[in-house]
């Protein structure tokens, strides 16, 4: 035990994370499966977030309506999300109370039933939910830009699939997908809190280690070539308002760039916040936010990217201002692109992004579940040690190395630009 | 228990001062994480807004950090964003707030700008036209949003002639009408130490964090502070009243049904908060959720919430479906209100929210910003520094027939206001 945290492999594959945290009575639990919107094939894009979902709708211990009720009795607050690389799920607890978590957790990752009804009423409902997304022209807009950023990669859809597949899946396609991924060597549990980590680790024995190891599942290995030259697309719907859309390739969370990148993104956008229990900070003296909504070309500019497996994409977005046009905003955001390839970036500015990040991360520290969410998430893409050691990673970074990726990675060539046009005063 | 009860806040833990210009301060220490959060609230809503100028207030709590006589909006910023602190207003109908964070190493600049944008800021005029700008594009999206304009057709119904019918962002012709000297009468008339109420958490202790406050804002003094106008009665509805609000290409409409509700200081609204739980919280939203979404699959969200403040409250159903569903899902929303109040709630759902309300307690003041809140609550409604650690007994007095006779007080299926958004 190192810092009051423990890591271990059990003997089916499971990796276990247990950190000890006595400040509040709660316990957060969290497991992570290595399966998102990534392993997904055409036909069945949409399945992992299905599958999540059918993991609410029971098993022979714990039927759909016992479950959700047992969580809420004993005053526990829990909830899944499915990504492009992994799914996660968790629940926070008064302490004395996790031990029904872990049970759940335990049962759910072999013995979710998958009912034929519970799949057809739950088939509309994520129907519903993509209506929902579609309402919206940023979810319009950022679809086309991905599906045009990923031809061959995976990351080519989004997470909540194509309704057409949506349609058309059944129930053996979930099921199999179920079977398929949810194995204990292929998932990482991390439990954050209130407890006494001996006892934590022979309860979390004592339920999974009877589960049987399964073959490892292979995951989509089809790498996006390099793209040759900008695509420009658009999106015309609904509204008023128009939007721009700018995304670069951008390297694995693992990659020794992902930290000069991160500086980079603190001083052109503000500074992106990974926490996932934790509010982020404004970014009104970031050098887009000067450039483009204080010069009046735009009236917000938001700037980030994800900690990955596969290199994914910085994005852009821009709610272009009523007075302006969408190629305006472009040479106003080149304009500014450019400043950073030409001028040294300052010493300050770099200071000032890791006293940013140093800010953020004490954020995230106050709340257990996000500390919780750290340990696993962290794993899914690198280990823990990258979020332990990101200060000093960032620390590191010079001004140097700034300019040299800001050259490397924002390359006009590689990037997608997608507007979105409004059908009401649509502006030529 | 004991273990949970003790890490409540309570009056062994909670430091509460009133300052001589009238400002309350509130702090609670919490040495596990080098970070601290201030928040607030002011008299200073949309209830002083004329209709013609609806959106004055809000206008003003976005300007007040453009710019004061210390510092122009990118200086503001810039101390602010340097130091990774936020700090950002807001607008209610009776009150105005604030809620910024920083580590603690950087409490006395965040309290410094707070001051100065409550007390002397410059509304300058280029700021403001941009941030004009900004607002009317915020509502030009709203105009879009079938979630917001539900809402909007919602409380139009639902508190016709009330100035709890308008909307704190005003109209775009409202917006557009307001002028610098609107801004500087409005912040000069209604912003004052009065009412202003500052709750602190965090890695300080109480009397360092009460001290700062001093320095920062114990000076203040506004001669004539206006106090807010008096809320005219409310008139009740007489009939259901429906209304569809058509926004052109959307695939999900928004649906709201609902009534009013108690205010939060009535004795009703714990029994109301209970039901509330029961009929579309607990579990996966409640008896709504059961029946729209888990049952007919009809819809992603569908779950009710009771909105209780300083005047009549709202209690109401939202659900996103599918426009050609909308019907069948009011259907079945008015089928499980109509159940609601003749049966009431069994004694396993009341136990099981009960277990529920109090299991989430600590979970709700984990985090800085989690307590703060709860000590605004408190102030606000006068709920006194034990409430959370009398939380767990008000819930348990909670019985069947006070949930039911809450239910029959406020929910009537022949008055309900319904609002519908989308193509």
């Amino acid at each position: 035990m190192k810092n009051n945290l423990t890591e271990i492999i059990l003997s089916n594959g499971l990796k276990v994370l247990l950190k000890e945290i006595h400040t509040a009575p709660i316990i957060s639990s969290w497991l992570w499966y290595r399966v998102g919107s990534r392993d997904e094939v055409q036909g069945r894009t949409g399945i992992s977030h299905w599958v999540e979902h059918m993991q609410f709708k029971g098993t022979p211990q714990f039927p759909a309506n016992i479950l959700d009720k047992a969580i809420s009795r004993e005053g526990g607050s829990w909830n899944a999300f499915t990504y492009i690389d992994w799914t996660a799920y968790f629940e926070t607890m008064p302490a004395d109370k996790v031990d029904l978590a872990l049970r759940l957790e335990s049962d759910r990752m072999s013995n979710s039933r998958f009912d034929s009804d519970e799949v057809a009423s739950e088939r509309t409902v994520i129907m519903s939910e993509r209506e929902g997304h579609e309402n919206e022209p940023l979810f319009q807009l950022g679809e086309a830009v991905q599906q045009t950023a990923f031809r061959v990669h995976p990351y080519h859809h989004e997470v909540i699939g194509d309704m057409a597949d949506l349609r058309t899946m059944t129930r053996d396609d979930l099921y199999s997908h179920y079977r398929a991924f949810y194995l204990p060597n292929n998932a990482v549990m991390a439990v954050a809190g209130d407890f006494d980590t001996q006892f934590m680790l022979a309860r979390i024995k004592e339920l999974f280690e009877p589960i049987p190891a399964g073959k490892e599942p292979a995951r989509l290995a089809r790498s996006e070539p390099s793209q040759n030259g900008e695509v420009r697309l658009s999106v015309e719907g609904p509204g008023a308002t128009s939007y721009v859309q700018v995304c670069y390739r951008f390297p694995i969370a693992s990659h020794p760039d992902f930290f000069p990148l991160s500086v980079l993104d603190s001083l052109l956008a503000g500074p992106s916040n990974l926490n996932m229990f934790s509010g982020g900070i404004s970014n009104k003296t970031s050098r887009l936010y000067r450039a483009l909504v204080d010069k009046e070309y735009v009236v917000s500019v938001h700037g980030g990217a994800q900690a990955t497996i596969d290199p994914f994409l910085y994005t852009i977005t821009m709610t272009v201002h009523p007075k302006r046009k969408p190629e305006e905003v472009l040479t106003a955001l080149d304009r500014e692109i450019q400043r950073v390839r030409e001028e040294k970036v300052s010493k300050e500015e770099i200071t000032r992004a890791i006293k940013q990040a140093r800010a953020l991360f004490a954020y995230g520290s106050e709340n257990i579940t996000n500390q919780g969410f750290w340990m696993g998430y962290a794993e899914m893409f690198a280990d823990y040690n990258w979020f332990q050691t990101y200060l000093d990673k960032l620390s590191a970074v010079t001004a140097k190395d700034v300019q040299r990726v800001v050259n490397e990675y924002f390359k006009p060539q590689s990037r997608v630009v997608g507007t979105y046009i409004p059908a009401e005063g649509r502006r030529t | 228990m004991d273990q949970v009860k003790s890490s409540l806040p309570g009056p062994n833990d909670i430091y509460r001062e009133v300052l001589t210009n009238g400002i309350t301060v509130l702090t609670r220490s919490n040495f596990n994480s080098p970070s601290v959060v201030v928040s607030g609230y002011f008299n200073a809503g949309s209830l002083f807004d004329p209709d013609e100028k609806l959106g004055l207030a809000d206008f003003v709590t976005a300007a007040i950090m453009r710019g004061t006589k210390e510092r122009t909006f990118d200086q503001i910023y810039h101390e602010l964003e340097s130091v990774g602190a936020s700090l950002g207003f807001n607008t209610g109908v009776h009150k105005s707030g604030f809620s910024s964070r920083s580590l603690a190493e950087d409490l006395p600049l965040l309290l410094s700008l707070l001051s100065e944008a409550l007390t002397v800021p410059t509304f300058p005029k280029t700021e403001m036209e941009k941030l004009r700008a900004q607002l009317l594009t915020g509502l030009a999206i709203r105009a879009e949003d079938t979630s917001d304009m539900a809402s909007m057709v919602f409380d139009g119904i639902l508190f016709k002639g009330h100035p709890y019918s308008r909307p704190e962002d005003g109209h775009p012709e409202t917006v557009t009408k307001i002028t610098r000297a609107d801004l500087v009468e409005f912040h000069r008339e209604k912003y004052g130490p009065r009412g202003l109420v500052i709750a602190i958490v965090g890695s300080v202790k109480s009397e360092e964090a009460v001290r700062q406050v001093k320095r920062a804002l114990g000076g203040w003094q506004v001669k004539g502070q206006k106090e807010a106008p008096e809320l005219p009665p409310l008139k009740l509805l007489k009939k259901t009243v429906s209304k569809h609000h058509r926004i052109a290409g959307k695939s999900q409409s928004d649906l709201i049904i609902g009534t009013t509700g108690p205010m939060r200081r009535d004795p009703e609204f714990m029994p109301a908060s209970v039901g509330n739980n029961i009929l579309g919280q607990f579990g996966m939203m409640g008896r709504i959720g059961d029946v729209v979404r888990e049952k007919s699959g009809l819809a992603y969200y569908a779950y009710s919430s009771l909105s209780a403040g300083l005047g009549p409250g709202s209690w109401e159903v939202n659900a996103g479906v599918n426009p050609q569903n909308v019907k069948k899902a009011w259907g079945l929303i008015v089928d499980e209100l109509k159940r609601f109040i003749q049966e009431g709630v069994t004694t396993d759902e009341l136990a099981d929210t009960k277990a529920n309300f109090i299991g989430r307690l600590p979970i709700s003041l984990e985090s800085n910003g989690g307590v703060a809140n709860a000590l605004l609550n408190i102030e606000r409604h006068d709920l006194g520094l034990d409430y959370y650690q009398r939380y767990e007994g008000l819930v348990n007095e909670v019985s069947r027939e006070d949930v039911l006779t809450t239910a029959r007080k406020f929910i009537d299926p022949d008055r309900l206001a319904i609002a519908v958004a989308g193509s």
